[in-house]
């Protein structure tokens, strides 16, 4: 795998990007391949370019978000396409409209592309085999959120050049995560291992049937990774009490000034935000010297950008 | 396939296009060669390094991408899909004259691409087109500054350069 931007002859035939799971390795490595060429035009005197130019994205985000979906809207406006933003509360789902009709309508208007975001798993593969536009999932339920998890790979590929071989721990709130699904899939493809670390009552069900290692203790896990990856705790999912207190979590799974002390020098840490400082992450952790965080949040603009463009030269080929 | 030029007229061909950009340049002007991707880069490395012989000081290089401003991107018709590469340019256009390299001139639609993806770059002070082989079939109103050579060639017949970087040969057919 490079990510130099060399000749490949790869064809990219998906006009939806719903999931990794469903992705090749020759297709991660295209899309890390594209993103490369995308990344000079954030840091250039005019930061646009022209291959969307008159075609409509919009975000369509049934869920709240401010990162993912401010990264989309300036990816497509990067890439000179027109946008329209479509949230729940400002818009006529609060009026009891179906999932399908304001689909429907959209389309009807003529747009090319969609990034749907969706409290229920599977809305974006609805939508898609419902309208001709393109559809890009945005994080769907707790199944996937593609271009979260290729952000992550692809900053992890900037520092590390390969995935291959390449230990990675995801740590935290597993059951709920979307990123750590879609992670999962596409990093054990790449020939990453993974182990998900987290208390018993945070892990999926059915854990076991995943390509993945489990564990739950971060102490014995923190020592052998070169990438640890802290999810967020996410207190607007977290029905009853699946651990006794805050305090009691971020001792026994916080990535704490401690902890970093026996980790591997060269460990790579990763969060894709918003951070709860000092709750599954401490400060100093945050903002330390390993922590690639804010890279993250940067490859994401060129990742997505890839996503966009790719889906679209899909569809364009499609018309042949 | 018919070889048109072998590696020895390739070299000529080059040592022309210096020879004349060298001539042109005056003294204490500041160039750059950028050369449009794939085979345009691999000839403005050789012609780069041949103006830097000549004109006693190194002339910075630089690579263009131009996919994202190809004018067939959105069109159907178009042929195999386009990879989107990496443009590097480690150095600052403004101000400079630029001499946008390239292997074919053919329809010109290339060099339209290429000098919109300069001009998002920075202001150059100018651009100048420097091509190693001229052809008939202009679709746009494009002319090159320096020819390596002009060539004769019916309108369906496709003019390839291949060079040792990247095809293991320096030479250019007609197919």
């Amino acid at each position: 795998m490079t990510i130099t931007g060399q000749e490949n002859k790869f064809e990219w035939t998906r006009k939806h990007l719903l999931g990794l799971r469903q992705l090749s390795a020759d297709e991660l490595n295209h899309i890390f391949a594209t993103a490369a060429g995308f990344e000079q035009i954030s840091t250039r005197s005019v930061k646009k370019a022209p291959p969307l130019r008159g075609k409509v994205v919009v975000n369509l985000f049934f869920e709240d978000s401010t990162r993912t979906r401010t990264s989309f809207t300036l990816a497509a406006s990067r890439l000179s396409a027109d946008i329209i933003e479509f949230t729940k509360k400002s818009s006529s789902v609060s009026k009891g409209e179906t999932l399908l009709d304001t689909a429907k309508n959209l389309e009807a208007m003529g747009i090319d592309i969609a990034v749907v975001r969706h409290s229920a798993g599977g809305a974006p593969d609805f939508i898609s085999r419902n309208i001709d536009a393109c559809v890009v999932n945005a994080g769907d339920g707790f199944c996937e959120h593609p271009t979260q998890a290729l952000l992550d790979i692809y900053t992890i590929l900037k520092n590390r050049q390969s995935m291959e071989g390449l230990k990675v721990a995801i740590v935290g709130d597993i059951a709920h995560s979307r990123v750590a699904r879609s992670n999962m899939w596409a990093m054990t493809k790449l020939g990453a291992e993974v182990t998900f670390v987290g208390p018993p009552t945070l892990m999926p069900a059915q854990v076991d049937k995943l390509p993945v290692k489990v564990s739950h203790s971060l102490d014995e896990v923190i020592e052998k990774v070169d990438v640890v990856y802290m999810l967020r705790v996410q207190f607007e999912r977290l029905g009853g009490s699946p651990f006794p207190s805050v305090r009691e979590y971020s001792r026994y799974y916080g990535l704490t000034v401690d902890r970093m002390k026996k980790a591997r020098p060269d460990i790579l840490v990763m969060h894709p935000g918003p951070i709860n400082r000092g709750l599954e992450i401490e400060s100093e952790v945050a903002d330390g010297p390993r922590s690639v965080i804010l890279q993250q949040v940067k490859y994401g603009l060129a990742v997505r950008m890839a996503v966009l463009f790719l889906v679209n030269q899909a569809a364009v080929t499609e018309k042949k | 396939m018919d070889v048109i030029l072998d590696s020895q007229a390739i070299e000529h061909a080059l040592d022309k296009l210096a020879e004349g950009i060298a001539k042109d340049t005056a003294e204490g002007q500041d160039i750059a060669v950028v050369g449009v991707r794939s085979r345009g880069e691999v000839i403005s490395q050789r012609l780069g390094q041949r103006l830097g012989r000549l004109l006693g000081k190194e002339v910075p290089v630089g690579t263009l991408d131009i996919t994202l401003y190809r004018d067939d991107l959105n069109n159907p018709q178009s042929n195999a899909q386009p990879q989107v590469r990496t443009t590097e340019i480690g150095f600052d256009i403004d101000g400079k004259i630029i001499y946008l390299v390239d292997d074919v001139l053919h329809t010109g639609r290339s060099t339209r691409a290429a000098m919109d993806a300069l001009i998002d770059l920075g202001r150059p002070q100018a651009i100048r087109l420097a091509v190693l082989v001229d052809r008939r079939g202009r679709e746009f109103p494009i002319q090159a500054d320096y020819a390596g050579k002009l060539v004769e060639v019916s309108e369906g017949e496709t003019v390839q350069v291949r060079v040792v970087e990247v095809d293991g040969v320096d030479e250019v057919i007609v197919e």
